[in-house]
């Protein structure tokens, strides 16, 4: 095969733009954030997120998470198209500070679970999901 | 995406005065994620429920932002506070603009 | 936990194609009770026309992960409930010419609890066996003068959801004796028989390599007790002849349509050898 310069030059931007993808993902996932946090500092501990370690289907993951005290909760998928799950918002009447539901999760990633504490801080939990590819219509 | 759907909502039917209880909730939705492509290769526009409220007595208990990624036949699980007898109040709002409702009474013993 | 008097030898166009590897994940002695009070069998001692292949037989739901199968535990958890509640409309509803519903003629989905675990069935009248969608069209064409449905409808899966509900925890008993057993030993000729490109059989998965991985998917034993099934993959209800449809797919072969002469055999068949499993459905799977 002859590479042809503008060939050479097509094929490095396509790789380039193909690596560029996830981040792009990820850096949806820091506007989203950002946004959610108004750019204040994120701390640890606080917050429990759970997952499953290997989904047997991406389509229907059960995901939970808990933080008490907290007025809110966000939850992330780092690697779907548009990153967004759902956010908490936790009402005078809430039981706890702890909710469950199931979500679609594209591929294999990071869910980022992140609490506004009721002074205003806010912290962070995330958890990989490793989504299995059925062997049979899978 | 009006026809066809069904709430779904267990509450306890009682509960002591000041006591936390567990509710579940499900509707039937397809909750397309505006991700998916048509046999023609035509995208299929986003068509989800995107939030979903329960009050009890007309004050809070859940307010959730719901996005593309919550898996069809939304399910929710959460804890509410019973502080007296009264109405549970769920909301399910949808992006085409219909709104689906459910109410459970619960006791005080 | 299970004995093999023989293993076949795949192809080599199916190993390269799929690798079996040694299993993982499933708790496969997890016990199933649902509701917290309704036990079901998901193991037990394979039928005696078994007894050249198998010792026990297994649910499905013993090859799920955790929480696959925490969410059959629970009709509320279980979305495949929400079709049992649309068939159970379905079943009040007047459909068709006559101005009739299904509950004009049965007496409530209890007195049809005996249905999902004996079909598919030798209908003497029609001379054929019969699997419950057949019957179910039966009654929508014959007895209310309604549309027949399609196979594997998503209504008449509502259908079976709600009739599976009704015999839930009973046993799967499929006759196979009798004027039946011609379409049995036909079913049972399929089940054996190698087909597609990979040149795979039933019996090479669901038989020879149950509890094993098929690249990242827990093999069961392809019981089609817990029919029909709410897949997380996409999350509605699957009927068992549009999964033997996806099955003879995967082999690369071109395959059997619902309803065809052939399904409704390896139907008979393959429900015969979950005799004595639990009625389980709708059941969980991914």
């Amino acid at each position: 095969m002859n590479l042809t310069r503008r060939d050479a030059l097509a094929l490095g931007l396509g790789a380039t733009a193909a690596s560029l993808l996830p981040l792009r993902a990820v850096a949806a996932a820091d506007d989203a954030i950002a946004v959610f946090t108004g750019g204040a500092k994120v701390g640890t501990g606080g917050i429990t997120l759970t997952a499953p370690e290997i989904a047997e289907n991406g389509n229907t993951v059960p995901v939970a998470v808990d933080a008490p005290g907290a007025t809110s909760i966000m939850v992330l998928a780092t690697g779907n198209p548009t990153p967004g799950v759902a956010t908490f918002n936790f009402g005078p009447l809430a039981g706890s500070q702890s909710a469950s539901t199931r979500m679609r999760l594209a591929g294999t990633q990071d869910v980022v679970a992140i609490a506004k504490l009721a002074d205003g801080s806010f912290v962070k939990a995330s958890s990989l999901v490793k989504v299995t590819i059925g062997g049979c219509g899978g | 995406m009006a026809s066809g759907v069904k709430p779904r909502v267990k509450v306890p039917k009682s509960a002591a005065a000041g006591g936390t209880i567990t509710i579940k909730t499900l509707i039937s939705h397809k909750m397309e994620s505006g991700q998916r492509k048509d046999s023609d290769g035509n995208v299929i526009p986003r068509s989800i429920i995107n939030r979903f409220t329960c009050d009890f007595n007309g004050q809070s208990v859940i307010d959730i932002k719901m996005e593309a990624a919550i898996s069809t036949n939304p399910y929710f699980e959460f804890d509410a506070m019973v502080p007296e007898a009264g109405e549970f109040k769920f909301t399910w709002y949808d992006d085409d603009g219909d709104i689906y409702e459910e109410t459970k009474d619960i006791a005080v013993a | 936990m299970k004995t093999k008097m023989h293993r076949t030898v795949l192809g080599a166009a199916a190993l390269s194609a799929f690798a079996f590897a040694a299993p993982v994940l499933a708790d496969e002695d997890a016990e199933l009770i649902v509701n917290g009070d309704l036990s079901i069998v998901t193991k037990t001692a394979a039928p005696a026309h078994l007894s050249d292949s198998l010792d026990e037989i297994l649910s499905g739901w013993r090859f799920r992960n955790d929480d696959t199968q925490v969410m059959q535990m629970d009709d509320f958890d279980n979305p495949g409930m929400l079709g049992a509640d649309v068939g159970l409309d379905q079943f009040a509803a007047v459909m068709g010419s006559e101005g009739k519903s299904c509950a004009d003629c049965h007496d409530g989905p209890e007195s049809l609890s005996t249905v999902r675990a004996t079909y598919p069935k030798w209908n003497e009248a029609a001379g054929e066996v019969r699997t419950m969608q057949m019957q179910i069209n039966d009654c929508l064409t014959n007895q209310m003068g309604a549309e027949a449905e399609k196979y594997d409808s998503a209504k008449m899966l509502n259908f079976e959801a709600m009739l599976a509900v009704a015999a839930r925890g009973t046993p799967v008993n499929v006759a196979i004796d009798g004027p039946a057993q011609s379409v049995w030993e036909t079913g049972k000729e399929l089940y054996y028989t190698r087909f597609g490109q990979l040149e795979l059989s039933c019996a090479n998965c669901h038989e020879d390599n149950y509890g094993n991985m098929i690249r990242a998917d827990h093999l069961s034993q392809g019981q089609v007790n817990g029919f029909p099934t709410y897949r997380l993959k996409n999350a509605k209800l699957n009927g068992i002849q549009s999964r033997f449809k996806g099955c003879v797919r995967d082999t690369r072969a071109e395959t059997f349509n619902p309803g065809s002469p052939e399904f409704i055999a390896l139907e008979l068949y393959v429900a015969s050898r979950g005799n004595g499993l639990s009625v389980e459905g709708p059941s969980v799977r991914n």
